[in-house]
């Protein structure tokens, strides 16, 4: 078993369990904006982890060429399609965790502007 | 078998499997629409991250095209969702 073996299967496990460490977040964050936040941060780590696990294990060029592609797209479109969520949720009124502090969205209803933290 | 491609189908594939599974227990019971459609939004992304686990799996690069085509077509459709939800208010 060589070093690149070795590297290929740590960076392949370590992008299955970010996988799962997003499934869990999803599952237990208390509202739907930092659910968001923990999923997709989470699992385009996870992503880019497998992506490079793919690109060890085959190494060939044109494989390695693809998987650096995909690990880019992923870099460039994930952060994207969290914000057009949690832009939606905004406007849909989707109500903040009661710990939520910064508030900087405009306000969609006057008043509550300033909500201090008890 | 290596032991890569069988670390991968033995351990990559089921804790992925379990992934899933709490994703769609967030799917079932997410209060408001938004968290329905984040939860969609990570099963795509995590059948991308399956996808990438079987060509490990069955040492097969062809795979890598399929987990291309399926980043693109979940990210499109997040957002298509997304701007649906905030135009239909």
């Amino acid at each position: 078993m060589s070093l690149r073996d070795l590297l290929a299967a740590a960076l392949l496990l370590a992008g299955v369990l970010t996988a799962l460490l997003a499934a869990i977040g999803l599952l237990r964050m208390p509202d739907v904006y930092t659910r968001m936040s923990a999923s997709s941060k989470a699992v385009t780590l996870a992503k880019m982890c497998v992506f490079l696990a793919l690109a060890l294990e085959f190494g060939a060029l044109g494989v390695t060429t693809r998987a650096l592609a995909a690990v880019a797209f992923v870099f460039l479109t994930a952060p994207l399609a969290a914000h057009a969520i949690g832009r939606a949720a905004v406007a849909l009124g989707v109500p903040f965790a009661p710990g939520t502090m910064p508030n900087e969205m405009p306000p969609r209803e006057p008043a509550s502007a300033e909500d201090a933290d008890p | 078998m290596t032991l890569l491609s069988s670390l991968a189908l033995h351990v990559g594939l089921p804790v992925l499997g379990l992934a899933l599974l709490l994703t769609l227990v967030r799917l079932a019971k997410g209060p408001t629409i938004a968290d329905r459609v984040v939860a969609l939004d990570l099963l795509g992304t995590l059948g991308i991250s399956v996808v990438g686990v079987v060509a490990v799996a069955a040492r097969n690069a062809v795979y890598l095209d399929v987990a291309i085509v399926l980043a693109l077509l979940s990210f499109l459709g997040t957002v298509a969702f997304a701007a649906y939800l905030e135009r239909s208010r």
